[in-house]
């Protein structure tokens, strides 16, 4: 099965306060449709390691691939357009632009990529707020809505662009139970329907035994 | 590659969300552009008259014979006295004349001359006005006085009557406001002048003349060329001075220098007649532009802090901006594009300002006694002080906003949104 991201050897240390070695020659894969997840206990470098995949750290040593393309070392240019482009995010906090409507939220990154016209980005973004059952709030400011209904506007924000990794930290960590199990159904139904790849940082582990995989990391080191 | 809809499009969302911040900042940056357009257009206006007030009467040449010592005096020439040393005591002036020799063809010799606007003959005597026993010393100045009008703005200083009343009188004065004030004299009233042979003339005022400078106007009048010369008893080409007005004020040196060879007279130009005067218009200036700089650099920390506070509160925004694949340029232009909308729209505000208030300071009534021909402060509407300004606007704030910007290019998301 095809890897859509791809690591090999990564090795971080953290400078401050004191020299100390995060991660610890890391080398994974996530396949092409699978949803995967990594536990571990805090400070076992869990999130460090998601940041590094998601090509906003650079500090690091190894090589970081996304379909199959060499990452590590680009321009900072062009590893944004990479996020842009390719890997969608979902943070613990929602994580919205709050002056701006939710609709607006939703179409900036596609904006950003510029290559479809502003009609078929809202029609595009309305097909995403569709599809989490919010297309009614689409008018309503990011900064009026509940945590739940955030979270879910800051999913279709991540698919916008249909990236090729939707990558999530702690993305239930900040919800009760019912938004928790939502989101985790339209997880689901992303990687089944749409056959998108998924990894997901997180704590619960009642989540984590729900996906394909789970990559247990302690002290820096995968240790399944 | 660079989206300029988006970002204008966030830069505009902050602006305004950010109501009271963008005003003020924006106020600001008015204020310091409609303090500085004021203040230039009311200083240089102020300049430009003081400046009109000696320039505009004074030629950029003038020429005259001066009274002066020989150079030489005929001792050194005696061969037998070449080894020693002569000294002569009590030198006395030359003897020569004051009119200028060849004045007529001079004057159609520089009227030719295509880089003059004008020449006009003048001949000054000096008279006693005469009222009552009283006698009042003073001169009288011959003009041709249509060409005067024309080149030395002659018209601004005649405060009662007009220069063709005097081009039309024979024996007509345009009299000192000053001598006619202590005379009790109006236009209409004779007077008697008296040459100092002795000759008695009868004078009749058809005018009343003010330069705006007392040491003048209590002693100087103007008279037809013609007249004063039959005053003087002497014939039409007795002309004492010649005043050369140029197209462009810096030839006037060395055109003097030429002027005084060719014609073996003395001829003064306006720079070294008038250097004190250029030194105090550089000096009004230079305030003028420290007391505008200044204004718009408090303007320019007022844009830099409130960008500032701006950017910390967006933290957030940029780091989140930055996840979804927004560059550190593309979060840079943004924040610029927002100190450059204050800059543009604070900087525009400040031009209608500036010119309100001129137009305001404009019609606020002046008048004095010096300047006859002013009834409200002057202004100078200078266009190249409003370019200079709205420029001023966008430079400062670009320089305020472009620290604050490139913090927020270099913001890490990773720690703003791990919140260490």
């Amino acid at each position: 099965m095809e890897l859509v991201l791809e690591t090999k050897n990564i090795n971080k240390y953290f400078q401050k306060p004191v020299k100390f070695h995060v991660l610890k020659d890391i080398s994974l894969g996530v396949k092409k449709g699978e949803f995967a997840s990594i536990m571990g206990k805090s400070g076992s470098g869990k999130s460090t390691l998601l940041y590094i995949l998601s090509t906003m750290d650079t500090d690091y040593s190894g090589e970081l691939y996304l379909n199959n393309e060499l990452v590590t070392g680009q321009k900072s240019q062009d590893l944004s357009r990479i996020r842009n482009k390719h890997i969608g995010f979902v943070f613990q906090f929602h994580y919205l632009l709050s002056e701006f409507s939710v609709l607006e939220n939703v179409m900036l990154p596609a904006k950003k990529l510029a290559i479809k016209s502003h009609a078929e980005i809202e029609h595009d973004a309305m097909e995403k707020l569709k599809m989490l059952n919010i297309e009614t709030l689409a008018h309503q400011r990011a900064s009026r809505i509940s945590g739940g209904e955030k979270q879910r506007v800051a999913i279709a924000r991540a698919l916008i662009n249909n990236p090729s990794i939707l990558m999530g930290d702690e993305p239930t960590g900040n919800l009760d139970s019912y938004n928790s199990e939502n989101v985790f159904g339209i997880f689901k139904r992303l990687k089944e329907e749409k056959g998108l790849s998924l990894l997901v940082v997180t704590h619960d582990e009642d989540f984590a035994k729900r996906t394909d995989r789970i990559i247990q990391m302690e002290d820096g080191m995968i240790i399944n | 590659m660079i989206n300029w809809k988006v970002i204008l499009n966030i830069a505009r969302t902050h602006l305004l969300t950010k109501m009271k911040s963008t005003v003020t900042a924006s106020l600001g940056v008015t204020f310091g552009i409609g303090a500085y357009i004021t203040l230039v257009s009311f200083m240089t206006g102020l300049n430009e008259m003081l400046d009109s007030l000696i320039l505009n009467q004074t030629p950029h040449i003038h020429l005259y014979n001066e009274i002066e010592p020989s150079q030489e005096q005929p001792v050194a020439l005696y061969k037998d006295f070449e080894d020693a040393i002569n000294v002569v005591r009590s030198v006395k002036p030359k003897q020569s004349q004051t009119k200028i020799h060849n004045a007529l063809p001079i004057l159609n010799y520089l009227k030719s001359d295509e880089k003059v606007k004008g020449a006009t003959p003048q001949l000054r005597a000096q008279i006693f006005y005469l009222s009552g026993s009283i006698e009042l010393g003073g001169n009288l100045v011959g003009v041709d006085v249509m060409e005067e009008a024309r080149l030395y703005n002659l018209r601004d200083y005649i405060v009662k009557g007009t220069a063709e009343d005097l081009k039309n009188t024979e024996n007509g004065i345009l009299l000192g406001s000053g001598l006619a004030g202590k005379m009790s004299l109006a236009p209409g009233d004779r007077v008697q002048v008296s040459t100092v042979k002795g000759d008695v003339f009868p004078l009749k005022i058809v005018g009343i003349y003010q330069s705006g400078i007392a040491d003048i106007d209590n002693i100087q009048s103007f008279a037809n060329l013609k007249t004063v010369q039959r005053i003087l008893g002497e014939a039409n080409n007795y002309i004492t001075d010649i005043n050369v007005k140029l197209l462009t004020i810096e030839d006037a040196p060395t055109m003097a220098n030429v002027l005084e060879k060719q014609f073996n007279i003395t001829a003064t130009d306006i720079n070294e007649a008038n250097a004190q005067f250029e030194t105090g218009s550089n000096i009004r200036n230079l305030i003028t532009y420290a007391v505008s700089i200044t204004l718009l650099i408090v303007a320019g920390f007022g844009i830099y802090n409130i960008l500032n506070m701006l950017i910390y509160e967006k933290m957030k925004d940029i780091a989140i901006l930055k996840a979804t694949g927004f560059s550190g340029r593309d979060v840079q232009l943004i924040f610029m594009s927002q100190a450059m909308i204050i800059g543009a729209v604070g900087g525009i505000l400040g031009l209608i300002v500036g010119y309100v208030l001129s137009r305001m300071i404009d019609n606020v009534a002046f008048e004095t006694e010096a300047l006859p021909t002013i009834t409200t402060y002057p202004i100078n509407y200078n266009i190249w002080y409003y370019v200079i300004g709205i420029s001023f606007a966008l430079l400062s704030t670009f320089v305020a906003g472009w620290l604050p910007a490139s913090k927020a290019r270099r913001i890490d998301p990773v720690r703003i949104i791990r919140g260490t």
